[in-house]
């Protein structure tokens, strides 16, 4: 059936509508972080094993004495990122308390230094 | 781990490797999982294939990057998640259902109630995009669910851009015929 040239028109317009973005669920989001950071996990213990077989390899020595630095960099990146993605998370609820640029900025603040107790404490050894 | 050469990136690489995609997980988690609940329609699976989605991309990272040649990887994701659907309805012999979950409630929550003015138009709009082919109604998904011009829906589906507008433009013709007969019929 052909319809009018105005009709297609609305008909997107309608679409839009219909089809609106869905907000994923926060719960989603904290399993998505987790998942990750067992996986950066698992990273840091495949350098652990590679670790231990490249000092019984002499010809790895001098790279097997790089590697622990490389895993605390590379644990460290990925720190980093959870902060950030956590703080990002806080973000609406700040802009809604925030009195002004300069509290919101203040709050942010507190909210990077909070996320980054938190997340060392988690991935601290012991 | 993100696919890599024999060696794998160095620490501070890795680092950044892991920045990057943080970024790019904030930056699309909310188009993966909208893709995700249109295409499979209910939350609880949109949910999953956006949680394999994301797992999968990590994992393919790196070369993601490298070939992407600085261009946005936004197709790139949608496509996972839309391999992720095939096999998901491949695997377990299942359909997207016609009504998708509290679509109503959903277009209530995301848009002011001026905009809204019939709710059921909107659930009928829905019902009709699910009566399409699967390419059809995948394209209009990302038209209009993400956003997403000619040439990112091109590089999702594995189309050129010429095929694509031809698809788009197809889809929304077979569109308007579904929802003007059932506005007849209604």
């Amino acid at each position: 059936m052909t319809q009018p040239e105005g009709f297609a028109r609305d008909l997107e317009a309608r679409l839009r509508l219909a089809l609106t973005p869905v907000e994923p669920p926060e719960e989603l989001e904290l399993r998505l972080e987790l998942r990750m950071s067992e996986l950066v996990e698992l990273a840091a213990d495949e350098l652990e094993s590679w670790e231990a077989a490249a000092l019984r390899d002499p010809r790895n020595w001098p790279r097997a004495a790089l590697r622990p630095a490389a895993a605390v960099l590379v644990g460290t990146g990925a720190a980093v990122g959870l902060v950030l993605l956590r703080t990002q998370r806080r973000r609406h609820r700040r802009r809604a308390v925030a009195h002004g640029p300069l509290d919101l900025a203040e709050r942010t603040l507190r909210d990077v230094g909070r996320e980054a107790l938190r997340v060392f404490d988690d991935v601290r050894p012991g | 781990m993100p696919d890599a050469d024999q060696d794998g990136p160095g620490p501070s690489a890795k680092a950044r490797l892991d920045e990057q995609f943080s970024a790019l997980y904030r930056a699309h988690l909310r188009d993966v999982y909208s893709y995700s609940y249109y295409r499979v329609g209910n939350h609880h699976d949109a949910e999953d294939l956006t949680e394999q989605t994301f797992l999968q991309a990590y994992r393919h990272f790196e070369r993601a990057l490298r070939e992407s040649d600085g261009r946005p990887l936004r197709p790139w994701l949608i496509r996972i998640a839309h391999n992720l659907a095939a096999n998901y309805y491949r695997d377990r012999s299942r359909r997207p259902q016609t009504a998708l979950e509290d679509a109503g409630e959903l277009s209530a929550a995301h848009t002011t109630e001026a905009i809204v003015e019939d709710r059921e138009d909107l659930t009928r709009i829905l019902a009709c995009v699910q009566e399409l082919p699967d390419d059809r109604r995948e394209a209009l998904i990302m038209r209009f669910a993400l956003g997403m011009d000619n040439q990112e829906i091109a590089r999702a589906l594995g189309r050129s851009d010429g095929a694509t507008k031809v698809l788009i433009h197809r889809a929304i013709r077979q569109l308007e015929g579904l929802v003007g007969a059932k506005e007849t019929a209604g």
